[in-house]
């Protein structure tokens, strides 16, 4: 763990004044060699990280939450990754891979002289067993609080009646795992280098009861597995759980495949308060932590700490759900929304540096997204020509807002609904504010349509368009309810062709129309802005490189003596 | 008294169903809910049919209630949604308490060790610069909130000056072994001291900023008793007797002005546990006052009713053990 205090952290004069004022500076100077030498002790290259949060669980397949990937991504790997930096698919565990013409057999040829944590080895019989695993869950394996990612990716299990995107695994030699699918999928390949999807040494978790996961009280208790033997092929090994010290320890898997990782042990320090996150840091306990308040960043980069900010792969956008209120079932009446808020004035005033007006609802890195679409530039007098073309001069909405949360797309609620609802006032609309705890109420209500205009967004798990627009639109029955609109079940159904193409040019032509369509003919919500969530780390660190996906590793990291 | 303690102890059995059904009913009345924690931002009706279905929460409310007991009268509270997810809450509060207990019991102690003597010897010497300074250091104790006297302690001290950790029960370079959860015990019993003593440091400036209330009010209550016991009848006739000065101040002076004292060291003692919230959200202490904290913040219903329902039923019985030392001390209470 860095030890040193970062070049211009100095005493300020108030802190010296006291320092030397009485008797307490005294004591304390006296054990501050205590504390020095304490962590000096250490012995070997340790970096701490502040976390968030604690991890559900160490078994990526049951955990849908970034506090568990954090950890379990340093210890797993799947057949494929993300190149660091971006969100581009790069082999991982499978050196390299190809499908069939039809999108439905995806052969991959698999890394040789790979173990796992427990010095059993990776093949192709690892990999299919791990799939076979995830198509057989039963009980609470099969529900979405436990296998989200599965059942987002592949849709169902082996004892649904309706069929899986899964078909099966084949292993027509030790090195070659050929996964068949029922269809062909937009998500393939990349869906594979979701942390859920990493590949777990069948030994370990037949050993340790993996799947044993049961219901009791109003949760779930994990398997002795998923608690204490989380066995992966990455280049860190866990070591250790202190539930009541709130730190989570890895360590340095010295018979790694690729290059090994460059510290010794790798802590997670689970620290919930943000406020109390930066003081750690400043304090020198802590090496680094994750979304810093934007309002902290210029003075920790001031202070000598490097503020990295990732390229933005989010959206925020103004939600308009079609359940309650009929006047936002009309096109007019959500254009006129469109005009009224000020994105460049709400990117400016409350979004961090390097954020973006939005115009799609996924940033242009991603495939499928077109040059000209219908803009709707800020304009309160256009939009209330339109609401009064549309015969809703008066019209009034309920305008929800998160409280008791921040997400890397919204960084500042109640900072965001003052902004808009002041342009929804000031193009004529009347606002009825409902604000509601995140996890009191929120989600839940939002997500079954009852929120007529919201804040929300999403952070992209990959680098395709279905993982934004096909999560958005793909149902008809939910945050959006575009089950009474005319286009509802339209837009639905070209989501899912535009998915099941196996000809990626065609895939990308489709997807260009649909965000086309999504902007001049349905316009089901409002874009609003991308927001580059950053990662705050000592001087001392090097090395770590950002993801967009938020996924950073932390095996090329190291301390500077 | 063998009659009083069991009707004392019958009273822990009452307050615990009463608390159990209105912490049941309360909760469930709330909005959110272990559903929203477990499902997170995508969830769909169809999901959140089925794990509704799963966990039971479909059920009338007295059939979930009867279950929770059921469970509960084995120690089973469920599993935590959102303090520590996937442990059982049981084990959350049991890995937690220590931290609460090991943090108040410093606090209390400082707040005893220097509000007792501070308080007697300025009710002995009214008026003087000691009696002057300490009532003005106990009002600002008290006026000054314990979560801005903690931030300020952290700043200072461990921003500033590194020289106390800045938040945390220890370093986590320690691989300290942990046989009762108490760090500092636990390092001891294991002649662990380096270990200990890191514990240690981590204590100190929260259960300083914990101790000033406590500290303030032992205090005062401490000098106006000795004022009034200074008054009393029997100090003037032990005088008059001419008993030594070491006599008059143990027999009689100091023993009969520590009754109300006794009493408010225990009243403080419940005080604590709250005023731990605080100070363990700002020095990020893994007890149950975060617990609570990060609890009602995520919804977790599991950890919430353990925590509410045993920081009930320990309040009550240091309430009884407090009633106990009054009796054991106050011969009149005794007879009783």
């Amino acid at each position: 763990m860095g030890v040193g205090r970062p070049p211009g952290l100095r005493a300020s004069r108030t802190g010296r004044r006291i320092a030397t004022a009485g008797l307490a500076a005294l004591l304390a100077t006296s054990l501050a060699a205590c504390v020095q030498s304490q962590r000096e002790g250490d012995g070997g290259r340790s970096m701490v990280f502040g976390a968030a949060g604690a991890p559900a669980l160490f078994d990526p397949f049951y955990a849908s939450d970034g506090e568990t990937f954090r950890v379990t991504r340093q210890m797993m790997e799947g057949l494929v990754g993300f190149e660091p930096g971006t969100a581009e698919v790069e082999p991982a565990l499978a050196e390299d891979w190809e499908s069939a013409e039809d999108g439905t057999e995806w052969t991959f040829h698999l890394r040789e002289g790979v173990e796992f944590h427990d010095g059993t080895e990776f093949n192709a019989d690892a990999v299919c067993a791990n799939f076979e695993r995830w198509y057989n869950q039963t009980g609470p394996g099969q529900n979405a609080a436990l296998s989200y990612y599965w059942i987002e990716t592949f849709g169902g299990f082996a004892s649904d009646d309706e069929p899986s995107l899964y078909s099966s695994c084949e292993t027509p030699d030790q090195s070659t795992a050929v996964l068949k699918l029922t269809r062909p999928s937009s998500k393939f390949p990349d869906a594979l280098g979701l942390d859920s999807f990493s590949i777990q040494s069948p030994t370990a978790m037949e050993k340790y009861g993996a799947d044993e996961v049961t219901a009791r009280g109003s949760s779930f208790e994990y398997s002795e597995y998923a608690k204490q033997h989380p066995t992966g092929t990455g280049p860190f090994e866990f070591d250790s759980y202190d539930e009541s010290n709130q730190s989570i320890v890895l360590r340095r898997n010295e018979d790694y495949w690729g290059e090994e990782a460059k510290l010794d042990r790798l802590v997670f320090k689970i620290i919930p308060d943000e406020s109390v996150r930066k003081q750690e840091l400043l304090s020198g306990g802590i090496d680094g932590y994750d979304f810093p308040n934007p309002a902290d960043m210029s003075g920790l980069r001031d202070q000598g700490f490097n503020v990295q900010v990732r390229d933005p792969f989010n959206i925020l956008y103004l939600g308009i759900s079609q359940r309650s209120n009929p006047a936002l079932r009309d096109l007019r009446v959500r254009k006129a929304l469109a005009h009224a808020v000020d994105k460049e004035n709400l990117v400016e005033a409350n979004m961090p540096d390097g954020a973006e007006p939005a115009e799609l609802f996924y940033p242009d890195t991603v495939d499928g997204y077109p040059e000209n679409v219908t803009k709707y530039p800020h304009d309160p007098q256009r939009a209330k020509q339109l609401l009064r073309e549309a015969g809703h001069q008066d019209l009034t909405i309920e305008f929800w807002w998160p409280t008791q949360v921040t997400r890397p797309y919204m960084p500042d609620p109640r900072g965001i609904f003052n902004a808009l609802s002041g342009d929804l006032e000031e193009a004529g609309i009347n606002v009825e504010p409902v604000s509601k705890p995140w996890n009191g109420g929120y989600i839940s209500d939002v997500n079954q349509g009852e929120a007529e205009v919201f804040l929300l967004g999403w952070t992209g798990d990959y680098n395709s368009p279905d993982n934004f627009v096909g999560t958005f639109f793909g149902s008809t029955q939910n945050q959006f309810y575009t089950e009474p609109a005319s286009w509802g079940g339209e837009l639905a159904d070209r989501l899912e062709a535009a998915d099941g193409e196996a000809d990626p040019a065609a895939r990308e032509e489709m997807y260009t129309d649909i965000n086309r369509s999504l902007k001049s003919e349905y316009l089901p919500a409002v874009p609003l802005a991308h927001s580059p969530p950053a990662i705050v780390t000592s001087s001392e660190v090097e090395g770590l490189v950002t993801s967009p996906l938020t996924a950073e590793r932390f095996a090329p990291v190291s301390l500077r003596q | 008294m063998l009659r009083y303690t069991v009707r004392r102890l019958g009273q822990l059995v009452i307050v615990a169903v009463v608390l159990s059904i209105l912490l049941f009913g309360w909760l469930r009345a709330l909005p959110g809910g272990p559903v929203s924690a477990l499902l997170g931002e995508r969830a769909t009706e169809e999901s959140r049919a089925q794990l509704v279905e799963q966990l039971g929460l479909n059920q009338p409310l007295y059939v979930q209630y009867w279950k929770f007991v059921q469970r509960a009268v084995t120690g089973d509270f469920g599993v935590s949604t959102g303090v520590q997810p996937g442990t059982p809450a049981m084990e959350v509060f049991l890995q937690r308490m220590p931290a609460t207990l090991e943090l108040s019991v410093l606090a209390l102690l400082l707040a005893v060790a220097v509000g007792v003597p501070l308080g007697y010897f300025a009710g002995r010497r009214q008026g003087g610069w000691l009696d002057n300074l300490s009532i003005t250091w106990s009002l600002i104790g008290v006026a000054v909130p314990v979560f801005f006297l903690a931030f300020l302690l952290k700043y200072v001290f461990a921003i500033e000056l590194g020289a106390l950790p800045a938040s945390g029960r220890q370093e986590v370079s320690i691989n300290a072994t942990h046989a009762t959860g108490f760090y500092t015990l636990d390092g001891m019993l294991t002649g662990e001291w380096d270990a200990a003593w890191d514990a240690f440091l981590h204590l100190l400036l929260p259960a300083v900023a914990l101790s000033t209330i406590p500290f303030a009010v032992i205090f005062r209550i401490t000098r106006a008793s000795v004022l009034d016991v200074l008054e009393e009848d029997f100090v003037r006739t032990a005088r008059s007797k001419g008993l030594s000065a070491r006599v008059l101040r143990g027999r009689h002076i100091l023993r009969n002005a520590m009754l109300p004292v006794v009493t408010t060291i225990g009243l403080q003692t419940g005080a604590l546990l709250s005023g731990a919230v605080l100070t363990e959200q700002v020095f990020n202490i893994t007890g149950i006052g975060q617990a609570l904290s990060l609890g009602f913040q995520r919804q977790d219903y599991a950890v919430l009713q353990v925590v509410i329902l045993a920081t009930a039923m320990v309040y009550v019985l240091v309430n009884l053990v407090v009633d106990l030392t009054y009796a054991a001390i106050d011969p009149r209470l005794r007879e009783r």
